[in-house]
C-alpha cells in the first residue's frame, strides 16, 4: 500500500524531483511528512522543558543575562521544599482544585442526566446551560468581580436579599474567608457545562436495550441509576475529573483576574507564586525548579489517575 | 497602450519614491517609552514644539500602571529597540545601571552643560543616580512625584460638621497635621450620611499585584520611623526594618485599613483610589500627586471643593512622604541615541520646563519650582512643593524586584489579610529582604 503511494507521489512530481522521490523508502517518506511537526515540538516543547530542568540548577535570572551564570546543584529544589510559603501556595491549589472538582462534577452529571431525559426544549437548555463555558476567562473574571462588588454588585445584593446582612457586609473578594469560595463559584459557574458535555457523551453512550432488559426484570429507577448508568458513565466522568484536574491544578487566569491572590496570600495558588517569581522577583532559576516540581507532580498524580481509569474502563 | 504602461510605471514609481521618502523620514522617529496616564497625554502635547523645532517626529509607546513594569522591563532585558527613550520608575535605577540598559550622561551633562544642581536635589538623587549620592548619572529627572492627599474641602467646611467634630474630638474640623489626627477625621466621616449617600473614612493603597500596598504603608512607616538599613552599616536591617517604630506605623495602617475605608478596598492602588474620589464616597483620599491636576478639574470634587494636604507626621514629630515619580534615560540598545540626547537636551531646557508644569506634567527644575509664582500657579502646588520637601524612596537596588515582592507579600498578609502581627511581618520582611541580598552577594 505503501509502496504505491510512494510510486504515486512520484508519478505525479516533476521527473527531477520524482527520481529523489522514489529512491526515498516509504519509512523516509514518512519521516518527511512529519518531520516540520516534530521539529516545532521540539522548538517549542521539549527544548523549553530541558533549558528549564537546566535552568532550574542554576542562579539565572532574566533580568541580568550579564551575570555569570553558577550552578547550584539541588539548591533551589531543597529551598522550594523546604520553603514554608510554596507549603501554603500548594495548599491552597489543592483545596481549590477538590471543591472545584467536586461541585463541578456533581452538578455537571445532575445536569447531563436532566439533559438526557429530552425534555421538551432540552436542546435550548443545553445550549444556554454552555454558554458560560464560551466565554473568554478573562471577561467573566471581569464581569463577576462587578458582581462580587459589595457597594454595586449584584452577588451582594442577592444575598443580602435573601440572607438579610447589608450588601456592603458581603464582600467576596476582601474577606479572608471567602475570597477562595468566591473563585470557587466562578469556576464551578463557568466549567461545569464542559463536564456536563461529557457525561451527557457518556450518557448517550448507554444502549437503550440495557434499559430495556432492566425494565423486563422490573428494576426500580433507582436500582437503574445505581448499577446501569452510574457505572457505564463513570468511565466519562472519571475522564472529566481528570481534564478538570489538570486544568485546575495550573489555575492562573481567574485567579489573577479576581483577587490577585489576595486578600494576603489567602488564594494565591501554585500558578500564581510561580509567576510572581518567574516575572516580577525574576528569580528563573528558581522558578524553573518550581516549574518543574509542579510538572513532575501533575505528571506523576495525572499517571496514576489514569492507570485507575484504565481499571474502571476495563470492568 | 504604450503610454498607459508609461503612465502606470511612472505611477508605480512616483508611490515608491513617495514610500521611500516617507520611510526615511520614520526613520528618524523617536520613540519615547511610559506609562499611560495623564501626566502621559500632556508629553505628547509637549513633544510637538520638539518635532516642530528639530524636524525629528515622535512616537509614543504607553503600558498602563499594572503592566508598565513587566512590560518594559521584559523590553530592557531582552535588549530591545522599541525604546529610544524611556521614563523608567525611579526604582529601576540601580538595575538599569548595573545592567547596562540606560545610557551614562554625565559626558553629555557636561558637554551641553546641564547641571544636576539645577534640579530639586530629591529628584537627582531619586531619579538620576545610580549608585545613590553619587554624581553618576543615568537619567534626567522628569517627573516630580510625591504621595500626599486630598480632602473634601466643601464637607470639612459644613457648619453642622464643624460642629459635632468640635465636639467629639476637642479640635477642630481641619487638614491633618498628624496621623492620629488623621485617624479620628477618617472615623468620622466613615459611614456618615451626606447628601443622603452613605461616605467612608480615607482611600489607601492596599493592592497586592505591583507595588501599592507597600507604596501606601512606607508613606505612613517613613513618619513612625522605620528606616531600610542602619545608617552606619548598610544592608543591617535588624532593629531597624522590624523596630518597635516600625511596628507601630504598620500597626496603624492596618488600624486605618479596618476602620475608615470603603467596603471591599482590599485591592486598591491609583485608579481604583481615583475613582473612590471622585464618585464621592471618601472624604480623604492617599495617592500620588500626579492625580491631583485630573482631580482639580472634576466637575463633581474639584474646584473649591477639593483641597490637598501634605502626609502628616508620625508620633515623634518626624515627617516623611513616599517618592514616586521618574526620570527620563536614554535606552543603550538604541540605534537612534543622537537624537534622543537632543530629546533631553530640549527637555531641560528651563522654557520648556515651565510648560511641562502648565500642561500637568510636575517640573523637577529649580528655577519652575522655586519660582516666586509656583506656589499660587496651581491650588495643589504648595502641597506638592511640601511634599517634595520630604520624600523618601523603596530600595533601588538592583534587586529592587524581589525586595518589593517581599514587602507586598507581608504588608498585605498582615494589613488586609490579618494573619500575624505587625512584629511579625516585619520580621519576616527582614528574613526576606536578607536572603535577597546574600542571594545577590552583599551580605
Amino acid at each position: 500500500m505503501l509502496d504505491r503511494t510512494a510510486d504515486n507521489v512520484a508519478r505525479a512530481t516533476p521527473e527531477p524531483l520524482a527520481k529523489k522521490i522514489r529512491g526515498i523508502s516509504d519509512k523516509g517518506l514518512a519521516w518527511l511528512f512529519i518531520s516540520p511537526t516534530i521539529l516545532l515540538l521540539l522548538a517549542i516543547n521539549i527544548f523549553p522543558l530541558f533549558w528549564a530542568i537546566y535552568l532550574s540548577f542554576t542562579n539565572f535570572r532574566a533580568n541580568r543575562p550579564n551575570e555569570v551564570v553558577k550552578n547550584l546543584g539541588l539548591a533551589n529544589y531543597q529551598r522550594i521544599l523546604g520553603d514554608q510559603d510554596i507549603w501554603i501556595a500548594m495548599q491552597t491549589t489543592a483545596h481549590f482544585v477538590f471543591w472545584t472538582i467536586l461541585l463541578q462534577t456533581v452538578i455537571g452529571f445532575t445536569l447531563a442526566w436532566l439533559i438526557d431525559r429530552k425534555f421538551r426544549g432540552h436542546a435550548f437548555w443545553t445550549t444556554i446551560i454552555l454558554v458560560p463555558m464560551m466565554l473568554s476567562p478573562a471577561v467573566v473574571g471581569n464581569f463577576w468581580r462587578f458582581l462580587y462588588e459589595p457597594q454595586i454588585g449584584l452577588f451582594s445584593y442577592v444575598v443580602s436579599f435573601v440572607t438579610g446582612i447589608p450588601p456592603t457586609n458581603v464582600q467576596m473578594l476582601s474577606n479572608v474567608e471567602l475570597a477562595p469560595w468566591a473563585i470557587i463559584i466562578v469556576d464551578t459557574w463557568m466549567w461545569t457545562p464542559y463536564v456536563m458535555l461529557i457525561c451527557l457523551a457518556g450518557l448517550r453512550s448507554i444502549p437503550e436495550y440495557i434499559y430495556e432488559a432492566a425494565e423486563v426484570d422490573r428494576a426500580s429507577n433507582w436500582r437503574q441509576f445505581w448499577s446501569i448508568t452510574l457505572p457505564m458513565a463513570l468511565p466519562f466522568i472519571m475522564l472529566a475529573v481528570l481534564f478538570r484536574g489538570i486544568e485546575n491544578f495550573k489555575m492562573f487566569d481567574m485567579v489573577n483576574l479576581l483577587t490577585g491572590g489576595g486578600p494576603g496570600s489567602t488564594t494565591e495558588v501554585a500558578s500564581i507564586t510561580l509567576k510572581r517569581q518567574a516575572f516580577e522577583s525574576w528569580r528563573t532559576g528558581y522558578s524553573s525548579a518550581f516549574a518543574i516540581i509542579l510538572f513532575v507532580a501533575v505528571f506523576g498524580l495525572a499517571n496514576i489517575y489514569v492507570k485507575a481509569l484504565n481499571k474502571v474502563k476495563q470492568r | 497602450m504604450k503610454s498607459t504602461l508609461k503612465l502606470a510605471l511612472g505611477l508605480a514609481s512616483a508611490i515608491f519614491a513617495s514610500t521611500a521618502v516617507s520611510n526615511v523620514a520614520h526613520a528618524e522617529d523617536l520613540t519615547l517609552c511610559w506609562a499611560a496616564w495623564d501626566p502621559a497625554n500632556a508629553l505628547v502635547e509637549l513633544s510637538k514644539d520638539f518635532t516642530k523645532e528639530t524636524g525629528i517626529g515622535m512616537k509614543f509607546e504607553f503600558v498602563p500602571w499594572t503592566n508598565y513594569a513587566d512590560r518594559f522591563l521584559n523590553e530592557l532585558n531582552s535588549h530591545g529597540k522599541l525604546c529610544d527613550l524611556i521614563i523608567g520608575d525611579s526604582q529601576w535605577i540601580g538595575g538599569a545601571a548595573e545592567n547596562g540598559h540606560y545610557v551614562k550622561l554625565n559626558d553629555f551633562f557636561d558637554k551641553e552643560k546641564i547641571s544636576m544642581d539645577d534640579f530639586v536635589p530629591a529628584t537627582v538623587v531619586g531619579y538620576s543616580e545610580w549608585p545613590k549620592n553619587t554624581p553618576n548619572y543615568w537619567a534626567l529627572p522628569a517627573m516630580g512625584d510625591v504621595v500626599g492627599w486630598t480632602y473634601r474641602k466643601d464637607w470639612f467646611s459644613r457648619p453642622e460638621l464643624q460642629k459635632e467634630f468640635k465636639e467629639k474630638y476637642g479640635w477642630d474640623l481641619a487638614p491633618p497635621t498628624t496621623f492620629d489626627q488623621l485617624k479620628q477625621i477618617a472615623e468620622f466621616f466613615q459611614k456618615r450620611q451626606i447628601d443622603g449617600k452613605t461616605v467612608y473614612g480615607a482611600s489607601i493603597y492596599t493592592e497586592r499585584g505591583s507595588e501599592g500596598i507597600t507604596m501606601g504603608a512606607m508613606d505612613v512607616l517613613y513618619s513612625y520611623g522605620f528606616q531600610y538599613e542602619n545608617p552606619k552599616k548598610p544592608y543591617e536591617m535588624e532593629g531597624f526594618v522590624n523596630s518597635e517604630k516600625s511596628v507601630k506605623g504598620l500597626e496603624f495602617y492596618k488600624a486605618l485599613y479596618d476602620c475608615c475605608t470603603p467596603p471591599g478596598a482590599s485591592n486598591s492602588y491609583m485608579g481604583e483610589g481615583v475613582d473612590a474620589f471622585k464618585s464621592g464616597q471618601v472624604a480623604m483620599h492617599m495617592n500620588f500627586a500626579f492625580t491631583w491636576p485630573g482631580l482639580q478639574k472634576d466637575e463633581n470634587v474639584g474646584g473649591d471643593k477639593i483641597g490637598y494636604f501634605v502626609n502628616p507626621k508620625g508620633p515623634d514629630g518626624d515627617q516623611f512622604a513616599q517618592l514616586g515619580g521618574q526620570g527620563i534615560s536614554v535606552v543603550s540598545y538604541s540605534d537612534k541615541q543622537e537624537s534622543a540626547l537632543k530629546y533631553i537636551k530640549w527637555f531641560a531646557n528651563k522654557d520648556v520646563q515651565a510648560k511641562w508644569w502648565s500642561l500637568g506634567g510636575y517640573s523637577c527644575l529649580n528655577s519652575v519650582v522655586k519660582d516666586p509664582k509656583f506656589p499660587s500657579s496651581q491650588p495643589y502646588a504648595q502641597a506638592f512643593l511640601d511634599s517634595m520637601a520630604i520624600v523618601k524612596d523603596f530600595w533601588a537596588e538592583p534587586s529592587y524586584a524581589p525586595l518589593l515582592q517581599a514587602s507586598q507579600k507581608r504588608f498585605h498578609d498582615y494589613v488586609v489579610a490579618g494573619q500575624g502581627s505587625p512584629k511579625d511581618a516585619l520580621n519576616g520582611l527582614v528574613k526576606d529582604w536578607t536572603q535577597v541580598f546574600q542571594d545577590d552577594g552583599k551580605m
